[in-house]
């Protein structure tokens, strides 16, 4: 190892970080510190946990010298790639890590919410287990506070564990200043313009629910988040708060306005 | 964007064929040729008739009096709308470029009457069966959203009128709407789907499980000889958003340990995925109804307002109450489900 150490240092170049951050797929990693990757103290419990450890950690770190057959050196690689993910969901959480991750995110990185009403904010990779090749990736909203699938099957592929389950909302909590306003736009379906019933009378019921948590943040004088007077206490938009005070004939007869509808249609088609 | 001249497909298929146009059902020339089905579009769409005989692949007629009143417009070299889309060369010969222009404008004029069509067809019985077909082929994708489990979406307008946003994709499971995936949707105008289309097919087709994925085909909600198969105006209770509610929510956690309301990053949006337990606490007419009349009989009709369903607690059958996810009880005991842990 030491033979070599010579050679990765006289150019200091990260051949394969550098090379596996750039591959096609992993444009969810970071590239993590040398100096985090050779202080053995973060990479505590990982010698268990990834096959041929010793190997995989000289790969990563461009000191790797071992003559072996393709079938060997694919199975390190493959080692080396899950020691990369597995440091990388520890290296996340640490300042540089955060940092780094922050400058992805503001770039768009990771996407944006598939969510209309979140209008292209963009996600953060997650997992929902930390335990490894359990879940795969997921990605969060911070402004619908959801998680999505991601869109591209390679991407759809990668091990959440990679990321872990406190990461996303960690960065928060070290950037608050990244926690994006509230909103409570919304959707509600329509027939021939009324509104569907069932969808209108969830949504009432949605906002009584979002009055109460707003109330009770209220008391304990924690900000909610939303914009001034948006949704509070009322419906988001102007005509909703008809509906509240009557049963509104707005919706109540979407389903009949359906009905008839498909009559007048069929009649006609 | 022309279509392939000579084709021996029909305008609308070749249309629907188009890379983009993957969620448009094929109107029928039934449909189009009632006059009733098209009131309205001849003030909405240029060159009207034009577009109409494209889409129906009717040989326009040669030498009629406009095409003699425009080659006089052409003369003084006018402002003309329809001359500055040619942009043609000097030496050109003006009868040919005339009609290659004038087609591209018929084009772009049959698109847009085609698309208005279909928002009016999807909402007739021919065009939601049609559209009942692409969906159970998962021709409209699934939800994004993770706890939605993959279930298929349906393409949705914002608005019915054209050229105000792109088309969408509404999901009966969250009843919420999501940009397409593949950008190549991001052009198809959304007044093309329209806004009722949605909606109308959750009352048309109440049948379908809105739960399943994918992936599982399209199937019936399953029976159950005690469901008594409770409608909440014109949908199952089974089937209002079955991807919401405990469960289904994301709790942010940190270390395991879950983020705290009263925290700055803590969670604001949970109530915007959250569903009662007790679906039929949403009814609001039933709980009208059974609130301001007394009488027995109103009570023994409505099986599954609050009232009636605390008084017949007793007779709930444990797995059947779990499948509905239909407990019974009072808009009161409700409240606090919020924080209740998932049974699911
Ligand atoms: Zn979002
Ligand atoms: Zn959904």
């Amino acid at each position: 190892m030491d033979d070599f150490a010579s050679e990765s240092d006289s150019d200091y170049a990260s051949y394969w970080r550098d090379w596996f951050i750039s591959s096609r797929g992993n444009e969810y990693f970071c590239e993590i510190d040398e100096d985090y990757l050779t202080d053995r103290f973060n990479l505590t419990g990982l010698n268990t946990e990834v096959q041929y450890y010793q190997y995989a950690l000289d790969l990563v770190t461009d000191v790797f010298d071992l003559d072996c057959d393709d079938e060997m050196r694919e199975t390190i690689e493959k080692s080396a790639r899950h020691l990369y993910g597995l440091v990388h969901a520890r290296y996340i959480v640490t300042t540089r890590g955060l940092a780094k991750m922050l400058e992805k995110y503001k770039k768009g990185d990771f996407g944006k919410c598939p969510r209309v009403m979140c209008h292209s904010h963009p996600l953060l990779p997650m997992g929902l287990s930390d335990v490894p090749s359990t879940k795969p990736v997921k990605l969060y909203c911070a402004r619908c506070e959801d998680i999505y699938n991601p869109k591209s099957s390679r991407h759809a592929a990668i091990d959440g564990a990679y990321f872990g389950t406190s990461f996303h909302n960690i960065i928060f909590q070290v950037y608050p200043a990244l926690i994006p306003a509230k909103s409570a736009e919304r959707y509600v379906p329509r027939v021939y313009g009324f509104k569907l019933h069932h969808a209108a009378a969830l949504v009432r019921w949605q906002n009584t629910q979002r009055d109460d948590m707003r109330r009770r943040l209220r008391k304990m004088d924690v900000e909610s988040g939303f914009k001034d007077g948006d949704g509070e206490g009322e419906g988001d938009e102007d005509d909703e708060v008809e509906d509240d005070e009557e049963l509104g004939p707005d919706d109540f007869d979407a389903a009949e306005v359906g009905a008839i509808a498909q009559a007048t249609a069929g009649t006609v088609a | 964007m022309s279509t392939s001249s000579g084709a021996p497909e029909s305008w609308i298929s070749s249309f629907c064929a188009l890379l983009g146009h993957e969620y448009f059902a094929e109107v029928s020339e039934e449909f189009i040729e009632d006059d009733f089905n098209l009131t309205g579009l001849q003030t909405q769409v240029a060159m009207y008739k034009e577009a109409l005989e494209m889409i129906l692949d009717i040989e326009p007629e040669d030498d009629d009096e406009e095409d003699d009143d425009e080659d006089e417009d052409e003369e003084d070299v006018s402002g003309d709308a329809r001359d500055s889309l040619g942009a043609r060369a000097p030496g050109e010969r003006r009868h040919h470029s005339r009609i290659a222009s004038d087609n591209s404008v018929i084009e772009s004029s049959a698109e847009m009457l085609y698309g208005l069509i279909h928002q009016r067809f999807i909402c007739s019985r021919a065009g939601i069966q049609q559209m009942s077909e692409k969906y159970e082929l998962g021709h409209f994708g699934v939800c994004p959203r993770t706890n939605c489990n993959q279930t298929r979406t349906l393409p949705v307008g914002l608005s019915d009128i054209p050229g105000e946003d792109t088309v969408k994709l509404f999901c009966p499971s969250c009843l919420d709407v999501y940009v397409p995936p593949n950008s190549r949707f991001q052009t198809v105008d959304g007044a093309f789907f329209g806004r009722t289309f949605g909606g109308l097919f959750l009352l048309t087709f109440p049948e379908f499980d809105l739960s399943k994925s994918a992936t599982e085909g399209v199937t019936n909600l399953t029976r159950t000889p005690t469901d008594d198969n409770s409608m909440l105006n014109g949908v199952y209770a089974r089937n209002v958003a079955p991807g919401l509610g405990p469960g289904k929510i994301y709790q942010p956690k940190i270390y395991g340990f879950k983020v705290s309301e009263v925290a700055r990053s803590g969670p604001r949006m949970q109530w915007l995925r959250n569903k009662p337990t007790d679906v039929t606490v949403l009814d609001e007419a039933r709980h009208f109804a059974a609130d301001h009349a007394d009488s027995d009989d109103d009570e023994s009709m409505s099986l599954n307002s609050g009232r009636a369903a605390t008084r017949r607690r007793p007779q709930g059958n444990a797995r059947l109450r779990q499948q509905r996810q239909a407990q019974n009880g009072s808009p009161m005991t409700v409240e606090p489900a919020n924080g209740a842990e998932s049974e699911l």
